[in-house]
């Protein structure tokens, strides 16, 4: 019997070693920058040296034939580094500015759009979705790619009064994070238990534990240790069904669609925000979701014809107000836009501001 | 490639259109690998069926709790050779930075020992390497281990970091963000590799007030780039700026979005800032980056407590440190130092599936910090208490500190 190879637990490795050496050289002394054009970003150092960034969309879930394919033009076109955004855009960096034209010539000929700088729409961050999630209700890849071959010209474009970024999920706990535009799974119905299963795969006093509003408790169903819920109490967060797959909420007719405004993670101008609920019931409808796309698409028109310069949605809605955002996208406004949770009154207007 | 391509009509549509097709990549590696196959076989049909079938499981390498994502088929008698399609989670470096040389080496080992399929990165910043059966997960670990690379954080567990681009390129970086991410990170190996804390916990790295890495909504622990001194402007930038867009673009885009009023537009196209005001919010300095930079007295802001809706609801991170140095190795240190504090704190005091940032709104603030040894600072508030149910016997005592404090 040999021994089993243990870890080498060497970590976060080194950036430096795989850093493009314009970046290595001049690290922690950059001096300013611009956008020659959109997709691409001109960095110059306090030495003079300058570095320019060609920035491309990818599908995020890549095939190694694509992934080798973008090294192909790294290696033949750039310097041989590339990073990655946090919105699964792949930068290439050059040192040389006559190198910019023919990469981005190369890039969209193999069919990768450059974009995603400064007043665009950039790459939808996601989630796994029905690809490789256990809990969901969509999903991602697919949804990113039909909204992103919509908004494909606002990606290569930079013409919204600010940055927006777009965010999807595939269940209510939002892995894919804030943003100016949350599309997110809302469950509409409690959880249909399987009791013959319960006992067997669930934890039950963690699943109990799991529950925001004590909906769940442990009771004996025919005969056998298993879990109620309390429908009237429940909030169909979809919270007990990872630990108790049993415990399935995903419909495919009544798991909806939701469309959240206004996140915002940066700091400039006003504080972050969390986005609002803006409009849901959306049916979920592979593959191409055309109910969301209608409703994204929407806000951003009016976003883009109503917004100032600089002015992220959230902002934009800050200043014209609530109510003219619902006249302005023809959005419903229902009793389920008033906040229900803790905290809920912070959300309500104590004051006589109002535009009419 | 043995096995006949299942008919895929739905996501067939998702082939055309001018954004990448993650489509059309699973059929070129269904060409090779039956795995493949089978598994666009069962995405055909979580789209015809609209329900997910992955359930989770065990799978591990050795030596390590967690990383790696199992991912068991319920329908494998419909799919079978995808029945098993574990995820590899693996750190990447500080900003996401690569060589040809390493990627390519990634995709021979991934198509060795696994699917094929990679997503550059997961929302939590792993590299995924995705589609593995149990039997392989050690060996296309161990390649990848070999090349320096290690194990993220899943369950429990301190998580896989993220930081910004930064020091590598950017000129708003108020701080070093990779040194800041390994030297934290490498700190906690056992605890990202060996789950035992009550839930996650991350940390995220932001060289500046933009918060490119999302940090302060998405990350127990946010560390934000900022100064203390006074905006660096380059008068004869200014002036050349207000030249080119006018003055009414700079008082309508510059002067009146400071969410603190601190710019003035001077007579002669410079620029007045009441630095003692400004907040560091970034907006100026995001419009003119050529005139305007941040000050030379650099370190960061810490929040702790940020994360998403479960369980009780949406927290952003609050302020813990206003500023800290970040520059010296004893400044790192002070850092991890903070980390292990607070890590520690949490997992002596937070109960099982409990964020940080819910525990501190169970204790509440001030007893937060007196657990992990922090004086209280008004900058840690929006604003002071507005109601007065709170008991306040030791009123002169807790005044008396804050004088001492004052004069010490």
């Amino acid at each position: 019997m040999t021994q089993p190879r243990m870890p080498i637990e060497s970590g976060v490795p080194d950036h430096f070693q795989y850093m493009h050496p314009v970046m290595r050289k001049n690290y922690g002394q950059w001096d300013w920058h611009e956008r020659p054009r959109p997709g691409v970003l001109h960095h110059v150092a306090k030495s003079g040296d300058s570095v320019w960034t060609v920035r491309a969309g990818t599908q995020r879930q890549m095939d190694v034939y694509t992934i080798r394919k973008l090294c192909d033009i790294a290696d033949q076109y750039a310097e041989g580094h590339v990073r990655f955004t946090i919105r699964s855009n792949i930068e290439f960096m050059v040192s040389d500015e006559k190198k910019v034209a023919p990469l981005i010539e190369a890039l969209e000929k193999n069919g990768f759009p450059i974009g995603g700088t400064g007043n665009s729409v950039s790459m939808i961050s996601h989630t796994q979705g029905w690809l490789h999630c256990d809990i969901p209700a969509s999903d991602a890849s697919g949804a990113v790619k039909s909204l992103m071959d919509e908004l494909h010209h606002e990606f290569t474009h930079e013409e919204m009064p600010n940055r927006v970024r777009i965010t999807t999920s595939c269940c209510q706990i939002n892995c894919g994070g804030q943003g100016d535009i949350a599309i997110n799974i809302q469950h509409t119905k409690p959880p249909k238990i399987n009791h013959d299963l319960v006992a067997n795969v669930c934890e039950r006093p963690s699943v109990v534990a799991r529950c925001p509003v004590a909906a769940i408790r442990p009771a004996m169903v025919n005969g056998k240790p298993s879990l109620e819920v309390d429908e009237k109490k429940c909030i169909c967060c979809g919270a007990c069904f990872p630990p108790c797959p049993p415990m399935q909420i995903n419909d495919p007719e009544h798991s909806k669609f939701a469309i959240w405004v206004g996140g915002k993670n940066s700091n400039a101008r006003s504080k972050p925000t969390f986005h609002k609920l803006v409009a849901a019931g959306i049916p979920n409808n592979p593959p191409r979701w055309p109910e969301v796309g209608a409703v994204v698409k929407k806000i951003l028109r009016v976003y883009k014809e109503d917004a100032r310069d600089w002015e992220r949605i959230g902002e934009w809605v800050e200043r014209i107000g609530w109510p003219r955002f619902f006249e302005l996208t023809e959005l419903p406004f229902t009793k389920y836009h008033v906040d229900s949770w803790r905290g809920a009154r912070h959300s309500l207007n104590a004051s006589a501001h109002i535009r009419f | 490639m043995t096995k006949k391509m299942h008919d895929t009509p739905m996501l067939d549509q998702l082939e055309s259109g001018p954004w990448p097709s993650f489509v059309t990549g699973l059929k070129r590696l269904a060409k090779d690998k039956d795995m493949m196959v089978d598994l666009l076989g069962q995405l055909e049909y979580s789209y015809k069926t609209r329900l997910g079938y992955w359930k989770g499981g065990t799978a591990s390498v050795i030596g390590y709790g967690g990383g790696v994502i199992p991912r068991f088929s319920e329908v494998a008698d419909r799919f079978p050779e995808s029945k098993e399609f574990h995820t590899l989670r693996i750190m990447p470096p500080p900003g996401m930075h690569y060589n040809t040389d390493i990627l390519r080496k990634f995709c021979d080992i991934w198509e060795k020992h696994g699917s094929g399929l990679i997503a550059l990165h997961g929302q939590s910043g792993d590299i995924m390497f995705q589609g593995c059966t149990t039997e392989k997960v050690q060996e296309a670990f161990d390649e990848i281990n070999e090349l320096g690379f290690d194990m993220g954080g899943a369950g429990p567990s301190v998580r896989t970091s993220m930081s910004c681009v930064g020091h590598a390129r950017c000129e708003h970086s108020c701080y070093d963000e990779g040194r800041a991410h390994r030297s934290v990170l490498n700190n906690f190996t056992d605890d990202l590799h060996r789950p035992a804390l009550p839930y996650k916990f991350k940390f995220k790295y932001s060289g500046c007030a933009n918060d490119c890495m999302n940090s302060i909504q998405r990350s127990d622990m946010a560390i934000i780039g900022t100064w203390r001194d006074d905006i660096q402007v380059k008068q004869d930038e200014v002036k050349k700026f207000v030249k080119a867009k006018g003055r009414k673009y700079v008082i309508d885009n510059v002067v009146t979005r400071c969410p603190t009023q601190c710019l003035s537009l001077n007579d002669d196209d410079t620029l007045a800032i009441d630095n003692r005001n400004c907040v560091k919010c970034m907006h100026c300095i995001n419009v003119m980056t050529k005139a305007l930079s941040p000050g030379k007295d650099r370190g960061a802001t810490i929040l702790v407590g940020g994360k998403r809706t479960l369980k009780i609801g949406d927290l952003m991170g609050t302020v813990i440190v206003p500023f800290m140095k970040l520059e010296s190795d004893e400044d790192f240190e002070k850092l991890v130092e903070l980390g292990r504090n607070i890590i520690d704190f949490w997992a002596e005091n937070g109960l099982e599936h409990e964020r940080c940032g819910e525990m501190i709104e169970r204790i509440g603030l001030a007893n937060f910090l007196e657990g992990i040894g922090l004086d209280i600072d008004p900058a840690m508030l929006a604003n002071p208490r507005t109601n007065p149910f709170i008991r306040m016997d030791d009123w002169d005592d807790e005044a008396a500190k804050w004088k001492a404090r004052k004069t010490g």
